[in-house]
């Protein structure tokens, strides 16, 4: 699990073009939205299309999201769940 | 019809222009085939939320229009036109490959948004607000040209006040790369300062923006009048002789009115022809200059000409560094920009002192 989440952690990064943040710099609980990280709408497509593309997870209802994307930790408790 | 003015300028290059302070006082030599920009502090000038989702086109855009619209003393303008060869290809690039690597699978929107040629002139629209005329002319080496002659017969017309012009390139691996295998791109390095000198084929291509305020309202930043803008998508050898004469003459002038010329000589021996041509025979007699030593080649590399020629004006000083005979006139009034790319899309451009 720990590992998932620094896993997760350069990926969103690396992705979403983070360029002044560092792993560290992002905990486990840090909300990913509005404060905390500050990402936005488009990146949530960017991390439905992550999770799809390195996961082989779909989300049906994307408004599923809002619960998944809250942190890396809820990101990578459900990655470990559904990812096939 | 309104007399049209270039009321500020703002230039990245692959000298140090984005200081609109100094005037090509420090001069960066290259020994190359492809050269950079130097880049300004982009985070002092766009904030990190915003500049992470930038291609480097969009990035260079945004400090030279901030430039521009800064000395013109403007937040906002009636109309902005951009002209681009490749848009921001590395992200248009990226966008494709993901097409392609993924089988048509996982595409997401932020290299999509990107990929056209217009996001330049979108951006800057969002940024400062602009709901006004948004154009973006893609036009090979005459794409500013066509921007600028846009936004010229806007302000003529009254149809516009301040209008915001602009040319854009970046560079990038795969266009490099493809550049260099049609031989466009020359084989060995090249030291800047020889390279009219090189004798070889193709050229050193780079990257850059310059942006301009034009305006039908002289102030108190105005560098010159833009007096005419000609564009020819095809001309022989023999014939661009003819057309510059026909071309001054239709702005009221001879070649022995114009006190300098300014030539996009970039080193590549089958097309220099073109200039070498007007330089020997009609301007034979005339203080000439060149740039795309200083500047490098590209789509829109007749912007830094234009920089270069509304410095010139205001500052009435020729850098040493960019003079191609030793003649010099009393007073620079009229300068013409003559630019033309592997032998089509010529342009010339005319400024007056005002």
């Amino acid at each position: 699990m720990t590992d998932l989440k620094e896993e997760l952690k350069a990926k969103i990064i690396e992705q979403l073009n983070l360029e002044d943040v560092a792993i560290e710099e992002i905990a486990d609980k840090d909300p990913l939205f509005g404060e905390g990280l500050g990402l936005d709408s488009i990146d949530a497509l960017e991390l439905i299309v992550m999770l799809d593309k390195d996961y082989g997870i779909k989300l049906a209802d994307p408004k599923e999201g809002r619960a998944i994307f809250e942190s890396v930790e809820t990101m990578a408790s459900y990655i470990s769940e559904h990812r096939k | 019809m309104s007399t049209v003015f270039i009321n500020s300028v703002g230039s990245v290059s692959a000298q140090k222009t984005f200081d609109g302070t100094t005037f090509l006082e420090e001069v960066a030599i290259y020994n190359d085939t492809v050269i950079r920009v130097i880049d300004p502090d982009y985070k002092s000038y766009i904030p990190p939320a915003a500049a992470r989702r930038m291609a480097k086109g969009i990035k260079m855009s945004t400090v030279s229009s901030n430039t521009a619209l800064k000395e013109a003393g403007l937040e906002r303008v009636d109309a902005i036109v951009v002209g681009t060869g490749l848009g921001c290809i590395g992200d248009s690039e990226k966008f494709v490959s993901a097409i392609i690597d993924n089988k048509e699978q996982f595409l997401t929107p932020t290299r999509f948004i990107q990929s056209s040629h217009n996001t330049v002139s979108g951006q800057i629209a969002m940024a400062i607000g602009c709901k006004g005329y948004n154009f973006t002319y893609v036009h090979s080496s005459i794409s500013f040209e066509s921007s600028l002659l846009d936004a010229l017969i806007q302000l003529k017309n009254g149809e516009a006040s301040n209008v915001l012009v602009g040319g854009v390139d970046e560079l990038v691996d795969h266009h490099v790369d493809t550049h260099r295998l049609i031989k466009h791109i020359k084989a060995e390095p090249v030291d800047s300062s020889q390279l009219l000198q090189s004798g070889t084929e193709g050229c050193v291509m780079a990257e850059g923006a310059h942006f301009f305020v034009l305006s039908n309202q002289k102030q108190t930043s105005t560098y010159a009048e833009l007096a005419g803008v000609r564009t020819f998508n095809t001309l022989s050898e023999n014939k661009i002789g003819e057309k510059v004469s026909v071309f001054l003459s239709e702005n009221g002038l001879t070649v022995g009115d114009i006190d300098l010329v300014i030539s996009g000589n970039n080193g590549d021996i089958a097309f220099d022809g073109y200039y070498q041509t007007l330089a020997d025979d009609l301007f034979g007699d005339t203080p000439q200059a060149y740039y795309k030593h200083l500047s490098g080649e590209f789509d829109t590399a007749s912007g830094f000409a234009l920089w270069l020629a509304a410095k010139i004006i205001k500052t009435q000083t020729v850098p040493d560094v960019v003079r191609l005979n030793h003649l010099q006139a009393p007073k620079l009034k009229n300068i013409l920009l003559y630019n033309q790319y592997r032998g089509e899309n010529h342009s010339l451009t005319l400024l007056r002192k005002c």
